[in-house]
């Protein structure tokens, strides 16, 4: 046990087993960007899988709506301490987007429109943990929250669900993104803290 | 080094407005911070129980003291105690200076823009000061959108520097109530207001802003349509993490 504050009670909320140490729960959906959200037409939206062999995989945003659409329901949690529980999101798999991808590669990063990037364990990305979202509690995805669609990746924290997701790129190594370069933990397990690099 | 939790000393709390104060905190070790980086701090309660709240630096020493300013919220976990509760000689746990996006180092050439909404000049008046101790002369210029006189951080400190610095220019919006004598009455923050009070675009600043998530969102939007590039502006925002920086 830590220093004790005398005086401090604070709000007990950790007996919830679902939320990860160290964090909170809250009903709202906080904002946290590192700069202005770029403005991406879904018309003009595209989404790319490019591997090691040089294959681009693209879809448009038809294509990607025409995809097998499923509904989510998952917890998130923000390397900021909230975490925001039972969420409603709909989107495709990424193992659906990665059904035609050949690759021995074992790492990814996923771009975004506007410059952000984030490295994930491509492991991390199938098997059913990670989508592309495009709605959230069954309105479409706001541009503030990563709109017209945005990586979730409910298991990591939620800096590693791109928002104004554009591209995942295969890669050999782990090569750290955005946040990853400004001190951050380079993988993100909210069950492990993860926090900091 | 930065994930560690340490033993921080409070050293000195100081009433900054009715809501709020700043917090001297010493700990064995610790190098400063670059300015703009935030904190953890940990509180425990006698049967084990903690909360974390991320805060943002207002100093930019290079020593052991490093300065928070936290601003009271209305049903915060944290933010009451540490304004109301905690004293000096007390010990809390940090974890920290972390962040290396929304800073400022001097060897940075460029002209900056600082924008403020309310306690978000927290960050950004640890740039300031950075700035003020470096040699570093670039134009830097705040502009800090407030509810009221009485609502202002560091008053008398930015006071004197936006009368005396050489290099640093302060302006202020007032959106309820203004200080006697001020030539405009209370008005919110506007594109027009905005883009005439700080540096053109062809000055090509580095922006900074923090505040609430709304303020940043808006701010930064008139910004990317007046012509400022988006990769020039950061931002950080207090408004969603619970609110506590």
């Amino acid at each position: 046990m830590g220093i004790i504050s005398s005086g401090f009670h604070g709000r007990r909320q950790t007996g919830n087993p679902a939320l990860p140490p160290g964090q909170y729960e809250t009903r709202s959906f906080p904002v946290l960007t590192a700069g202005p959200a770029p403005n991406i037409p879904t018309e003009d939206w595209e989404f790319f899988i490019t591997a090691e062999d040089g294959q681009r995989h693209t879809w448009s945003w038809d294509a990607f709506m025409a995809l097998p659409q499923v509904d989510i329901r998952t917890d998130i949690h923000c390397v900021t301490s909230w975490s925001k529980l039972g969420t409603s999101w709909r989107g495709v798999s990424l193992d659906t987007l990665f059904e035609d991808v050949e690759t021995n590669c074992k790492f990814s990063t996923a771009h975004s429109y506007g410059g952000y990037t984030t490295n994930i364990p491509l492991e991390d990305l199938l098997d059913g943990r990670a989508w592309v979202a495009w709605e959230f509690d069954d309105e479409p995805l706001e541009r503030a929250h990563g709109g017209p669609a945005r990586l979730l990746v409910p298991h990591l924290y939620f800096w590693k669900s791109a928002k104004w997701i554009n591209g995942i790129e295969l890669t050999q190594d782990d090569l750290p993104g955005f946040w990853e370069s400004n001190g951050y933990h380079i993988h993100g397990d909210p069950w492990r803290e993860e926090r900091y690099s | 080094m930065s994930t560690l939790w340490r033993v921080a000393d409070v050293v000195s709390a100081a009433p900054e407005t009715e809501t709020s104060r700043t917090i001297g905190l010493r700990v064995d070790g610790l190098m400063g911070n670059l300015a703009g980086q935030h904190i953890d701090i940990r509180l425990t309660a006698d049967d084990g129980y903690t909360a974390v709240r991320s805060y943002s630096v207002a100093t930019a020493s290079k020593d052991e003291i490093i300065e928070i300013t936290v601003d009271e919220l209305v049903n915060g976990e944290v933010s009451p105690y540490l304004v109301r509760d905690l004293a000096v000689g007390d010990q809390l746990e940090i974890r920290g200076p972390v962040g290396g996006w929304f800073v400022w180092r001097p060897t940075d050439m460029n002209p900056v823009q600082l924008i403020a909404g309310g306690s978000g000049v927290v960050p950004l008046m640890s740039m300031i000061r950075a700035h003020e101790a470096s040699e570093n002369p670039s134009p830097f210029r705040l502009l800090y959108s407030l509810k009221s006189p009485q609502a202002g951080f560091y008053r008398e400190e930015l006071l004197t520097l936006g009368q005396q610095s050489a290099k640093l220019t302060v302006d202020y919006v007032y959106t309820r109530s203004v200080p006697q004598g001020w030539p405009t009455a209370p008005k919110r923050l506007t594109a027009e207001i905005l883009l005439a009070t700080i540096q053109p675009p062809d000055a090509n600043p580095d922006t900074f802003i923090c505040g609430q998530t709304i303020f940043v969102e808006t701010v930064a939007e008139w910004l990317v349509e007046a012509g400022y590039p988006a990769a020039s502006i950061k931002t950080e925002r207090f408004g969603g993490t619970g609110g506590t920086r």
